[in-house]
């Protein structure tokens, strides 16, 4: 009972991974850069429900609507203000840098806004628990919308990307950015929207995480955005199913790492298990091996 | 925490490298200093022309020097703490409360016959302004310390008093390196005597035989706390059915170490943390339906005053402090009552340790003997051997003596939220 337990806690945490898994893997599969800051945009997410909810008081589904507003935004600002310039102008390893440069940002911007301290974030979800076996397993209202929302978005996501056309674009830049662009296709207006999906996700991510675990410093984004990260790599960095199952893999091999080897191992397992999968699999799980031709 | 830990490493290096150009100032002072005390005029005159003559030792010269030159005397005692900034609450805590017993002290007529002057300096929490306080308060010719009131802060300064032979007590520094001198004491409980007093309280009421800990392993305090708890638990007939550690990386999600101390059936889950993580515990065995008795150190305190959260959660939680503000003894509700007059606070057990404080060092300085016009180091030599001599009955426990180590021994207490408040048990 305890295992079935386990299991649903880690796919609660790896749907988690998944949704923010997403955000990195599209960007990456797109722009070809990491964007190490979107593990902040989480944060930024958390903040604005947490102002809103406990500050403002308003309903916490309009809350979580205007949080995925601000984050739509300041990804596309990011997008355009400190990545585009040096996409065009500069090696993809200065993107990378400021990208960290961003992240650090918005952590010190947080960090002067709302203050060091951890503000202890209301859930917003209202649905109450489940208990099966006379109590032997609870499953609580956030773990249940956390992996809804994760089915919910792998789908539409993955409808979106068939069957619109802004959808088969992103596919075309992915694959191609120069024959795309000689198609006829916006690329900088393809890679905005890819930013603003992305951050959209990581708004409903953060939203997820702070009611899941609810506690909220300007650093919360930090580590689940590295997760995250190893997620979309596990999966196969570029893949949008493969963000899914590596994100879930992840939050399982997680969590049953803490209950059954060591609770303070669990970090060093989760990446032990990384390393082992690209030494047999460099591509990740669902990662194509792309040609180079010269 | 690595950065204060920096900072106190990188202070102490100043500190000994100051001392290295300042030679040995509390034994060439001592002559000077007997020479002009008792009449108070030409005393300022000795102290100006201490400074050029002994050469680079002439800051500290000036502090150990003159001491106090009126008739019937005062003791000058010095505070530190930090009194703005993150840990405000604790030092603010620390100075109205030294400031409430050296009034009553005064007003029932001093210490035989000698009043008390106290001075309190901020440190921010920030080891180097504590030094720099420090060094404030000897300018103004302290003879005794009473502080600092936080850990790393503490544990700067006592290097300094340990050279200048200064006296000090520490009302709440408990990190075991902040009284490694002679010169050092404390009214706290140390870091790990925290756990062994957990263990002793646990076992001695009954509260539980099947005890999970949760604690965190990249925490000092924290893991700390848990190996002497682990190593007293066995004595008290307790089974540690469970032992999960956490990291600095991985304190938000306890699912997982709340289901194995559930699994393992633990009545009683120890928690040697900080209140901020024991807030987050609370809400996910909630979530759990898991209701065992959650039991923490003074770390918990503060766990009501944590934003937006929902304080029913910790009805039923008991940490060991030493101090409640609602104990029925008379001696608590007289200082809560007179504490409550003069700052429009509850006092927290920062207050009720520097109240303790206080009046530790009038009885050891009534048990020596120490007349204020003794220099620092005269009354710091006289004060380590009759601090271990004394017992005194105060708010943090009855009966309190103290080794020479300058650890406390006292009975642990213990307190229980209840309807969203600290009370007694």
């Amino acid at each position: 009972m305890s295992l079935l337990s386990y299991l649903i806690n880690g796919i609660s945490l790896g749907s988690v991974y998944a949704i923010i898994a997403l955000g990195y893997t599209m960007v990456y599969g797109i722009a070809k850069m990491l964007n190490f800051a979107h593990g902040d945009v989480i944060m930024v997410g958390g903040y604005v429900v947490f102002v809103l909810v406990s500050g403002m008081g308003l309903p916490p589904i309009l809350a979580v609507i205007v949080s995925m507003v601000v984050c739509t935004v300041l990804g596309m600002v990011i997008e355009r203000v400190a990545y585009k310039p040096l996409r065009m102008a500069a090696s993809p390893l200065a993107v990378l840098i400021t990208a960290i440069g961003v992240s650090y940002l918005l952590q010190n911007v947080a960090l002067l806004l709302f203050g060091a301290n951890t503000k202890s974030f209301t859930s917003v979800v209202t649905i109450p628990a489940i208990s099966l076996a006379e109590g032997q397993l609870m499953i609580s209202g956030e773990t249940i919308v956390t992996i809804a929302a994760c089915i919910i978005i792998m789908v539409s996501l993955t409808l979106f990307i068939k069957k619109t056309k802004a959808g088969q674009a992103m596919l075309a830049v992915s694959e191609d950015k120069g024959a795309a662009q000689l198609m006829g296709i916006n690329v900088n207006a393809t890679i905005a929207l890819t930013f603003a999906i992305g951050s959209a996700l990581a708004a409903v991510a953060g939203v997820l995480l702070c009611s899941t675990y609810p506690s909220l410093t300007p650093y919360t984004g930090a580590m689940p955005g590295i997760k995250a990260f190893v997620a979309a790599v596990f999966g196969g960095i570029g893949s949008i199913p493969g963000a899914m199952i590596g994100g879930i893999l992840l939050g399982i091999i997680e969590i049953l790492g803490k209950a059954y080897i060591s609770s303070q191992m669990a970090d060093a397992i989760v990446f032990a298990v990384l390393i082992v999968v690209l030494l047999v699999k460099p591509t990740g799980i669902l990662g194509k091996e792309i040609q180079e031709k010269v | 925490m690595k950065r204060f830990l920096s900072i106190a490493v990188a202070s102490a290096m100043v500190a000994a490298a100051l001392t290295g150009c300042g030679g040995n100032p509390s034994d060439n002072s001592a002559a000077p200093a007997e020479g002009t005390e008792g009449n108070a005029a030409p005393a300022e005159g000795t102290e100006g022309n201490a400074a050029p003559a002994e050469g680079g030792a002439a800051e500290s010269d000036a502090a150990e020097g003159n001491a106090a030159p009126a008739e019937g005397g005062t003791f000058k005692i010095g505070g530190i703490g930090p009194v703005t900034g993150a840990a405000a609450v604790y030092g603010q805590a620390v100075k109205n409360a030294a400031q409430l017993a050296v009034d009553e002290i005064n007003a029932a007529g001093g210490i035989n016959g000698a009043q008390i002057e106290f001075n309190f300096q901020d440190d921010e929490h920030d080891a180097e302004k504590a030094v720099n306080a420090y060094n404030t308060l000897k300018d103004w010719d302290m003879q005794m310390l009473l502080g600092t009131v936080t850990s790393t802060p503490c544990t700067a300064v006592v290097e300094k008093t340990h050279e200048d032979n200064m006296f000090h007590l520490t009302p709440s520094g408990s990190a075991v390196e902040s009284i490694q001198y002679d010169n050092a004491f404390r009214v706290c409980f140390s870091d790990p005597n925290q756990g062994t007093a957990s263990a002793q309280y646990i076992g001695e009421n009954g509260l539980a035989t099947k005890v999970a800990v949760i604690y965190n392993s990249s925490d000092v305090y924290s893991s700390g706390i848990y190996q002497t708890f682990a190593a007293e638990a066995g004595n008290q007939g307790l089974e540690i059915v469970a032992a999960e550690a956490f990291t600095a990386d991985s304190n938000t999600d306890f699912s997982v170490q709340l289901q194995k101390a559930k699994d393992a059936g633990a009545e009683l889950v120890f928690l040697p943390i900080y209140y901020t993580e024991a807030s987050i515990i609370l809400g996910q065995a909630d979530k759990m339906g898991y209701e065992p008795t959650f039991f923490g150190c003074d770390g918990l305190d503060g766990l009501l005053a944590v934003e937006d959260f929902d304080t029913s959660l910790a009805e039923g939680v008991m940490l060991l402090t030493p101090f409640a503000a609602d104990a029925e003894d008379e001696l608590t509700q007289n200082f809560v009552k007179a504490y409550q007059d003069a700052f429009g606070d509850v006092p927290n057990q920062f207050a009720a340790d520097a109240y303790d404080g206080i009046y530790a060092i009038k009885a050891a300085i009534e048990k020596a003997g120490v007349t204020p016009d003794m220099s620092a180091s005269d009354i710091c030599d006289a004060l380590k051997v009759s601090m271990t001599e004394i017992s005194i009955d105060g708010l943090t426990g009855l009966g309190m003596t103290w080794g020479a180590d300058g650890e406390p021994n006292k009975e642990p207490k213990a307190v229980k939220v209840t309807d969203g408040a600290y009370a007694a048990m």
